[in-house]
């Protein structure tokens, strides 16, 4: 079932980053983002589990990483 | 964490309680060789019930072949739903009188009590009941150490004296070490015998130990063959209890488990600091019919709470849930919101119709009052009580029959 809660939304250009990609996986506590050859990739089966710690945001630059709280729209 | 009984007098032997000669006999020949050996015995089926007498799980036996023909009928009756682990052949022995000893804990007191009574041999709350004067209800502490002193007056307060009083004295001391240096929830003695000849003797004895304590005691559980894997409840577990423990082991995160299933409609996600048991009788007080019992905490995650939500929402005759805890500092609102909204989505169910209400109030409650609110479920937050909570599901439960 997709995730119902949160959505994760990475840039385009950023998604495509490795560096970056490998820090998201690391900073991020529930697996949501997963460090791939071609980039970073979401893994929608953990979005739900997001704790809204705001590693992620912290660890990308500015506005490339979105961080959606689904119940809120 | 209960003890067959030849298990419990291992223990008993360590303190020194006064034990009749016996055996563990597993087949017929064990028994008739029990027998040879120690004259006329009585064979005890070794389940973790009570019952045997009524059930016929117990007999005498005067010859070995007695014995050994009583092994064979004992040994396939099912005690209360339980099959026999074993048989025990103990020396048969000539009783003048039967005593009460027990050692567990008041929950009210918050300390051990000592039940001591000089009708023993049946049940001790009717005694209670019917003879309230045979009975004696004799507190001690946790922290102080404790002195045969305790166990006189306990064994006095019912009015034995003299000899009988000195001599009962020290069993029931070494009961209350047991108690303590085996963090047991209960050591009973039911009956503890008078013979004929004044000596003492434990006929019967049950034992239970608390469960967080099996690390501690491991290396005792190892030396009574007692494997890791034996729950050792009063009964087996269900199936919908397993499926539970599934839930709780297959994410390492919070606590979503001890399932206990009950035979209500009204399914129970609770939790936090007492929370459970306060809740449980709470739903019960106000007329409810709980269809679990169950304890979450620790922060569990989305997907742990889901599935638990799932499991009681799949077990049959249940049409609503009640998602309660006391006030949360460890675990956080919005995460057990969502778990169990995506449990009742993904059962199928709305969760506005089936969650009849949500009241876990503090960490992150605004968070998970937003979630709550988008999906229509009625929630509260601490200003009302555990008890209100749980009238206001059990009402729902009421206006929908
Ligand atoms: S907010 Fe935290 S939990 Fe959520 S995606 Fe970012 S790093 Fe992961």
């Amino acid at each position: 079932m997709p995730a119902l809660f949160i959505d994760v939304r990475v840039a385009d250009d950023a998604s495509k980053d490795g560096a970056l990609a490998k820090k998201l996986e690391e900073v991020c506590p529930v697996g949501i983002f997963v460090a791939t050859d071609a980039g970073v990739e979401i893994s929608e089966e953990n979005l739900d589990e997001c704790t809204l710690c705001d590693l992620c945001l912290e660890a990308a630059p500015k506005g490339t990483v979105q961080v959606i709280k689904r119940y809120e729209e | 964490m209960r003890f067959y009984e030849y298990e419990s007098k291992a223990l008993f032997e360590r303190r020194g309680l006064p034990l009749g000669r016996s055996r563990l006999a597993h087949d017929a020949d064990g028994a008739r060789a029990a027998a040879a050996e120690i004259g006329a015995v009585v064979l005890k089926s070794q389940v973790l019930s009570g019952g045997r007498m009524k059930a016929g799980a117990v007999k005498f036996a005067d010859t070995p072949d007695e014995a050994a023909s009583h092994f064979e009928t004992i040994l396939p009756i099912e005690v209360n739903g339980q099959k026999a682990r074993s048989v025990l052949v103990e020396e048969k022995t000539p009783i003048a009188q039967e005593y009460f000893v027990s050692v567990t804990w008041d929950g009210r007191a918050k300390k051990p009590v000592v039940l001591f009574s000089d009708m023993g041999g049946i049940d001790i709350e009717e005694v209670a009941e019917k003879h309230p004067e045979h009975v004696s209800k004799t507190h001690f502490s946790t922290i102080l150490p404790i002195t045969p002193r305790i166990a006189k007056e306990a064994v006095g307060a019912v009015g034995v004296t003299g000899g009988e009083l000195n001599r009962l004295t020290p069993i029931v001391f070494e009961l209350m070490q047991l108690f303590l240096d085996f963090d047991l929830t209960l050591a009973e003695i039911n009956p503890l015998a008078r013979l004929e000849d004044g000596r003492f003797i434990v006929l019967d004895g049950h034992v239970d130990m608390e469960a967080e304590a099996r690390g501690k005691h491991k290396a005792l559980l190892e030396e009574l063959g007692i494997g890791e894997d034996e729950t050792r409840q009063a009964r087996p577990p269900t199936s919908f209890e397993i499926a539970g423990r599934k839930v709780n082991e297959a994410d390492h995160r919070g606590v979503a488990g001890n399932v206990v299933e009950f035979d209500g409609d009204l399914g129970l996600v609770i939790g936090a600091g007492g929370g459970s048991l306060t809740l449980f009788d709470a739903v019960r007080n106000q007329g409810g019919r709980p269809a679990n019992y169950c304890e979450i905490g620790g922060n569990p995650s989305v997907k742990k709470a889901c599935e638990l939500t799932k499991l009681i929402l799949a077990k049959p005759g249940v049409e609503k849930i009640a998602v309660m805890m006391n006030v949360v500092s460890n675990t956080r609102v919005d995460i057990v919101a969502r778990g169990v909204i995506k449990g009742c989505i993904e059962s199928g169910r709305d969760p506005a119709e089936v969650i009849a209400i949500f009241r876990i109030p503090g960490a992150w409650e605004d968070e998970g009052f937003k979630i709550l609110a988008k999906y229509g479920v009625e929630y509260c937050d601490r200003s009302v009580s555990m008890y209100d909570a749980a009238g206001r599901a059990v009402a729902k439960m009421g206006a929908q029959s």
